[in-house]
């Protein structure tokens, strides 16, 4: 959990490199929707852009503050409601209040009742923490049914986003405007929670989560630092909130505000990877890949997201982004070409376990929810019978092989892993040795 | 009074399943420190084992069989997932069973679908046990009542009156000095965490039948049972039981109470009309706010008593 902390020291020792990859960022941002033009892409690049800002913001209280949230859907949730309500305040002419503003209106209300929910939640940490987002995550939910003239009841709430006048001619109807919207905003969000962590609390909320005990010798309050770190978080997750709220133009009270929504935002930021401040924008990414995409090519792909999980808290706790960050360390030592044959041996047995673990969970949702259609299914390029023995037996056999073959590979690379680290070590010791 | 004898069996009825689900959960929090998000995902497999089980050889059998095989999947999850991440934290442990409970779900819809599956009561627990002032107290629920008396009792005798008790029970304060003395603790874990979810898996198969069978059920009481290990203390077994029944009996009441703030204002000669400020507030019924009280309670209870009820210390 230290690495953050390393990340980040190791990154300010290379100012120039630093700023290189806020550069491509940039870049990145401003690129993309140019290179996938279509209006699918343009869909999920608009939904990346704010759920990166609410994984970042979610980040701030996971992997910084190692406080495992389940309910932040709440402040995502609220922003966005109180954005709504605030457009169509403003299409109203009751209030002054241009599209731009919008998501800073929802960080607001995120902000707001962050500071509310968060002196009762962060009283404590660690477990009871995580009980008690969930439970005022449920009060919350349950809250909304209660109040329809604010959260619209089972229909939600509607709004439009062109109202008033353009704005140096933006006008946002278009999906375009609304997608450059909301990449400004990631950017510079993705900026002030970067700036955050290098800040003195930012650095205090890592201690807190490393040794609590230690810091409140020092003198430190551990609940206060707590508590402003969770605001802060809020304030970030109602901005993602806003945008989401301008992106749709409708909040639905059962679907923003759901634990289900908050458990998607811990597992995709867990995912992409709590220990580096960059692994929850890999989290977004996945998120509407897998949503978007995903849920396309399988019905079962909730079974295979929640595996994937699973092995990814066993095997590499660190989650994508440290997966990427040892192999540029193996990199850096020039021992990764050493190491490629292993990936694809990885790579290749790991595919035969998956393809007959797949097919098995393929059929048996074939016979689950498609039965009428017949027992015939295609899965990639194959033809199944999920009511013959063939097919099972053939499937079962794959898998078996596939399993023990990824096993043995998995065991060696293990050893092999170690020894690569231990050389590393060693050269580490070595150049310091040299150095001094 | 017929009102109130009544709400007050259905509370305690509701209450004690809710004991028999966050006794496992306090259990192997205190032993553990772990939080197993999935425990009421047990809860949901035994409800659906017994649904399975009593179609092939009846309900009574498959009440002693279904806690057994979910006791034994929750003992070959501890062994397998849960050591291997134990060496992480606290964090990771309740992230592995997050995504337990999230595979769980995915599977229970997989196998039996996703509506409710027609788990009935077995004949000799359907119609009514008595009749009080006309109404009749079903025997399903003094079958849930009993049962979780009976638990409480094995439970509290195998703890303070068994070698492996009194092990178990070492094991959770001096785990090093238990294992000096030769005692396999990571075994006693692997059998408190598949202890705990059969009983889990035996509210389940209780419960499955008196209320509903589906995915859905695993969440419907899994906050719950959260708050009342909250509420009761972290790791307080006393204290489960205390908050269990509150909040079983609290709830039974607030859902058949058609009563608001606004209608008790109107009886003291208040007039409360669409244009009162906070007229959304005011009309709420008590029924309808019956769902949050639970929550409410909650955060009560962590302003004005941070440790829970009966809590030893502040986590």
């Amino acid at each position: 959990m230290a690495t953050t902390s390393m990340a980040g020291s190791a990154a300010a020792s290379r100012p120039r490199g630093r700023l290189h990859v806020w550069a491509l960022f940039a870049v990145l941002l401003v690129l993309l929707p140019q290179v996938f033009r279509s209006s699918l892409a343009l869909t999920m690049l608009s939904q990346m852009g704010y759920l990166a800002i609410i994984c970042l913001s979610y980040n701030i209280l996971l992997g910084q503050g190692g406080m495992l949230s389940f309910g932040h859907a709440v402040y995502t949730g609220l922003g966005a409601f109180v954005a709504v309500h605030a457009m169509n305040r403003a299409t109203q002419g009751a209030i002054m209040l241009p599209v731009i503003a919008v998501p800073l209106v929802g960080g607001l209300a995120g902000m707001l009742f962050a500071a509310l929910f968060g002196y009762v939640t962060t009283k404590k940490s660690g477990t009871t923490f995580a009980m008690i987002t969930l439970g005022i995550g449920e009060l919350v939910a349950a809250m909304s049914l209660m109040f329809p003239g604010f959260f619209g009841g089972e229909g939600g709430v509607t709004t439009n986003r062109v109202y008033g006048t353009p704005f140096l001619g933006l006008t946002f109807g278009s999906q375009m405007q609304v997608y450059y919207l909301i990449a400004a905003y990631c950017f510079i969000s993705t900026g002030l929670m970067y700036a955050f962590t290098g800040t003195p609390l930012g650095r205090m909320l890592n201690a807190v989560r490393d040794n609590p005990e230690r810091v409140e010798f020092i003198g430190y309050d551990t609940q206060w630092v707590r508590y402003i770190a969770f605001v802060i978080a809020g304030f970030f997750a109602g901005i993602g909130g806003g945008l989401a709220a301008i992106n749709f133009e409708i909040v639905n009270a059962s679907d923003s505000l759901s634990a289900v929504r908050s458990g998607g935002y811990l597992l995709f930021t867990f995912l992409g990877g709590a220990t580096f401040f960059f692994g929850p924008i890999i989290g977004a990414v996945l998120l509407v890949l897998a949503s978007v995409l995903l849920s396309e090519v399988t019905k079962a792909w909730l079974l295979y997201l929640g595996l994937v999980f699973l092995l990814m808290v066993m095997f590499a706790p660190g989650g994508i982004a440290s997966l990427i960050m040892m192999n540029l360390r193996v990199a850096r030592f020039g021992k990764l070409k050493g190491l490629l044959g292993w990936y694809l041996a990885l790579a290749l047995t790991g595919a035969v376990m998956f393809f007959g673990v797949a097919a098995m969970i393929e059929m048996i949702y074939h016979l689950q929810l498609e039965d009428a259609q017949g027992p015939l299914l295609h899965f990639m390029g194959i033809g199944l019978n999920a009511k013959s023995a063939a097919s099972w037996l053939g499937a079962l056999a794959v898998a078996a092989v596939g399993t023990a073959l990824f096993e043995a590979t998995r065991r060696r690379f293990a050893r092999r892993w170690g020894d690569v680290q231990g050389e590393i070590e060693a050269a580490i010791h070595a150049r310091e040795a040299a150095g001094a | 009074m017929e009102f109130f004898v009544i709400s007050l069996l259905n509370g305690l009825s509701y209450g004690l399943l809710l004991f028999m689900l966050s006794s496992g959960l306090t259990l192997i929090f205190s032993m553990m420190g772990v939080l197993n998000f999935a425990h009421t995902s047990f809860y949901m497999l035994g409800a659906y084992f017994a649904y399975t089980i009593s179609g092939a050889i009846g309900f009574w059998p498959a009440l002693i069989v279904a806690p057994l095989l979910v006791g034994l999947l929750g003992a070959l999850f501890e062994r397998h997932c849960l050591r291997r991440v134990h060496k992480f934290g606290h964090v990771p442990e309740l992230l592995v069973t997050f995504g337990l409970s999230y595979l769980i779900l995915e599977l229970v819809r997989l196998v039996w679908g996703n509506a409710t599956v027609p788990y009935g009561l077995p004949e000799q627990l359907q119609g009514p046990l008595f009749t009080l002032y006309g109404t009749q107290f079903p025997k399903s629920r003094s079958f849930i009542m009993l049962l979780a008396l009976l638990m409480l009792l094995s439970v509290w005798l195998l703890l303070t009156r068994t070698r492996i008790g009194l092990v178990i029970q070492a094991a959770l304060t001096h785990p090093e000095t238990v294992e000096a003395l030769g005692h396999n603790v990571p075994r006693v874990f692997m059998m408190v965490f598949g202890g705990g979810a059969a009983l889990a898996a035996l509210a389940g198969v209780i419960g499955g039948n008196t209320y509903v069978t589906e995915p859905a059920m695993a969440g419907a009481v899994g906050s719950i049972v959260f708050v009342v290990v909250v509420v009761g203390g972290m790791g307080s077994l006393a204290g489960a039981f205390l908050a269990s029944l509150v909040i079983g009996v609290l709830q039974t009441f607030a859902v058949a109470i058609d009563q608001s703030v606004a209608t008790g204002l109107r009886a003291i000669g208040v007039t409360v009309t669409d244009q009162t400020f906070g007229h959304e507030l005011l009309q709420l019924s008590i029924a309808q706010v019956a769902p949050i009280l639970p929550y409410l309670l909650l955060v009560l209870i962590l302003i004005f008593r941070p440790k829970g009820l009966l809590g030893k210390r502040e986590g």
